[in-house]
């Protein structure tokens, strides 16, 4: 992986989010939301189903155009940016309902990756000239080495299709991080895994982390969220009700209210 | 690569294997020729086909965009070859200076049919291109006034065939002790040709160019996401398969030497897409199975459905123009029934799978 990235830089703000919004017809999706990403953490963006967290997540990678507001992104303004800029730039992510390749190899899901890291054009892939061939080898080493990274390498030539749930959510995290991001985006990557692979899932993490890779997390498992996040934003239909580190969010009114219903929580609270 | 690192296990028996067909398909024509000469034709037809669906292949099999007006490309190709090598303008370029002249006119059209389809898929797709195909060809067909372009309907005649020196394709000559006749010499040409393409198809598959086509028929937002340029890489593989189209398309003006827009309908793009479909979209080789099949099937039941029926029954009950068709109509739904993937789906991806994981 890449030389560690946590050192003088580490602890400023790598993604600045200003007051976001968008909305679906009459549904605002996203009110207003600004937040700020800091170089080498583990941001945990949490909420209940249909708080705007994948729509946040749309619009932060260029699927979508915010309506207001504005993403500063290691200082350099997103605004206007389709999402293979956006890729460029140094965001990656994996989906919600995972959109892997499906007909080609794991290895071949990670090489495309590497696309936007590198050069080879029509006449290359022709002639197969000394640079072109270099590069491919590279391309190769370099999907393998993730491949291994993420504990697949046993599945490099097995269709994208064909794998198990959890590999195919681990391979979308190799898939993105072979475009060499600064900021992984990833989408409920523990949906649908055991605990097992959750507990594994928690180590790659941490070590994508220590490799200086900056995490953008959704998640819906509080007890990863909880373990592996250093600081939380909690949505509720659009807004932001919380953010800070996941200790004192877990303890937030709003925040258990938003997640029980706030009858509930009175209710708890009389009692 | 994986195709070719498949190939290095046993290198002994695959060069002895290639050598046979080499043998095979240099010996072909003067074993055709015994039969009627007629079949050395349909055969080179049957390799324009191949050109064709391969060029098609790109746009369908490796991008995933449906292309019902391919053969306007075909068109495009044949026209700039009559026009700048016949008697319409007087003018007699060679051939190597005019095929990629029209390989670049057609790269263009590709370009330009590609602009406004980009954020069009599936049956969207299909009529933009179907409608693009139907321009070109009532275009052929009128550019006769005011200004007589393209002869309209009535086509351009005494088209220049191929010629090296003093070398020409259109006439019979004896080489070596050997009669070459006008189809012969025009087979070899065109063999050499098609494996040119063939590698040049395999080359751009494994490529980082045939990776972003393959993750943009798979899933577009997940490529585009990746960082994968969407709207150059399908421009490209436009432009890539319209020039193949446009080669193609000068090899048939040569070997011909008439065209028409009567050449350039409708039911020709189907035809080659269905080549790419029979013979499994995405898989080169497969490809040219299928354009091979597509091309003589019908040829086959026009020489056998007539005698056949003599045979059983004595006459001709159906007419056997129209009784052909039917059996291949007949034939591809059962192949569609049957195989649904092509013929050869994905043969070296399943040797690919089924080979150890190299660690």
């Amino acid at each position: 992986m890449t030389a560690s990235l946590q050192d003088a830089a580490a602890g400023e703000p790598l993604l600045v989010a200003d007051g976001i919004s968008k909305s679906f017809g009459g549904v605002q999706a996203l009110a207003a939301v600004s937040f700020t990403i800091r170089r080498g953490e583990i941001y945990g963006l949490i909420g209940p189903n249909g708080a705007g967290k994948t729509s946040l997540f749309n619009v932060l990678t260029g699927i979508y155009a915010p309506e207001a507001g504005t993403f500063a992104f290691d200082g350099h303004a997103l605004a206007g940016l389709k999402p293979n800029d956006v890729a460029e730039r140094g965001i990656a992510r994996t989906f919600q309902n995972i959109r892997l390749f499906a007909n080609l190899s794991a290895l071949e899901n990670v090489m495309i990756g590497r696309h936007v890291r590198t050069r080879a054009n029509v006449f290359g892939a022709i002639f197969r000239n000394a640079s072109t061939l270099a590069e491919e080898r590279a391309i190769e080493t370099r999907a393998r080495e993730l491949l291994d990274y993420v504990g697949m390498s046993q599945r490099a030539n097995t269709l994208a299709k064909h794998l198990a749930y959890g590999d195919q959510r681990r391979l979308e995290i190799a898939r993105a991080l072979a475009t060499d991001p600064r900021l992984l985006a990833l989408d409920e990557p523990a949906a649908g895994m055991n605990a097992t692979e959750t507990a594994a899932l928690k180590g790659l993490l941490e070590s994508i982390r220590r490799d200086g890779v900056t995490i953008l997390l959704i998640e819906h498992d509080m007890k990863l969220v909880m373990s592996v996040c250093d600081r939380v934003l909690v949505l509720d239909y659009g807004r932001k009700i919380a953010e800070g580190p996941a200790a004192a969010v877990q303890k937030d009114d709003k925040v258990i209210a938003a997640y029980l219903g706030g009858e509930v929580t009175l209710n708890l609270k009389g009692t | 690569m994986r195709s070719y690192l498949a190939l290095r296990r046993h290198p002994g028996l695959e060069w002895a294997g290639l050598a046979l067909v080499a043998v095979a398909l240099i010996a072909l024509p003067w074993v055709l020729a015994d039969i009627g000469t007629a079949w050395v034709r349909i055969t080179n037809l049957a390799i324009l086909y191949c050109f064709l669906a391969l060029g098609l292949n790109i746009v369908v099999g490796f991008a995933g965009l449906l292309d019902l007006g391919y053969i306007a490309f075909y068109g495009v190709g044949a026209y700039v070859y009559a026009l700048l090598a016949s008697p319409q303008f007087g003018l007699h370029l060679p051939f190597w200076a005019i095929l990629p002249l029209g390989a670049a006119l057609a790269c263009i059209f590709g370009v330009l049919l590609g602009a406004p389809t980009l954020k069009l898929r599936g049956d969207y797709l299909a009529i933009v291109t179907l409608g693009f195909g139907e321009i070109i060809r009532i275009f052929l067909n009128n550019l006769s006034s005011p200004f007589n372009l393209t002869n309209g309907p009535q086509g351009i005649t005494l088209i220049d065939p191929f010629r090296i020196d003093g070398f020409s394709f259109a006439t019979t000559q004896r080489v070596l002790g050997q009669t070459l006749s006008s189809p012969i010499k025009y087979y070899y040409f065109l063999l050499a040709v098609l494996l040119v393409v063939i590698v040049v198809n395999l080359r751009l598959q494994n490529s980082r160019i045939g990776r972003a086509w393959e993750a943009i028929r798979e899933d577009e937002i997940a490529a585009r996401a990746m960082g994968i340029n969407t709207r150059n890489m399908k421009l490209l593989a436009y432009a890539m398969g319209a020039s193949f189209g446009g080669v193609a398309g000068g090899m048939f003006s040569a070997m011909q030497g008439f065209i028409s827009p009567e050449s350039f309908v409708l039911v020709e793009s189907i035809m080659v897409l269905s080549m790419v479909v029979l013979g499994g979209m995405g898989n080169v080789f497969g490809v040219v199975v299928g354009a091979l099949l597509l091309s003589y099937v019908p040829e086959v039941l026009r020489y056998t459905v007539g005698p056949a029926q003599r045979a059983v029954f004595g006459r001709t009950l159906i007419d056997p123009e129209v009784f052909r068709m039917l059996l291949f109509g007949l034939a591809l739904v059962l192949m569609m029934l049957f195989r649904p993937a092509g013929i050869l789906p994905s043969a070296l991806r399943k040797r690919e799978l089924q080979a150890p994981t190299r660690e």
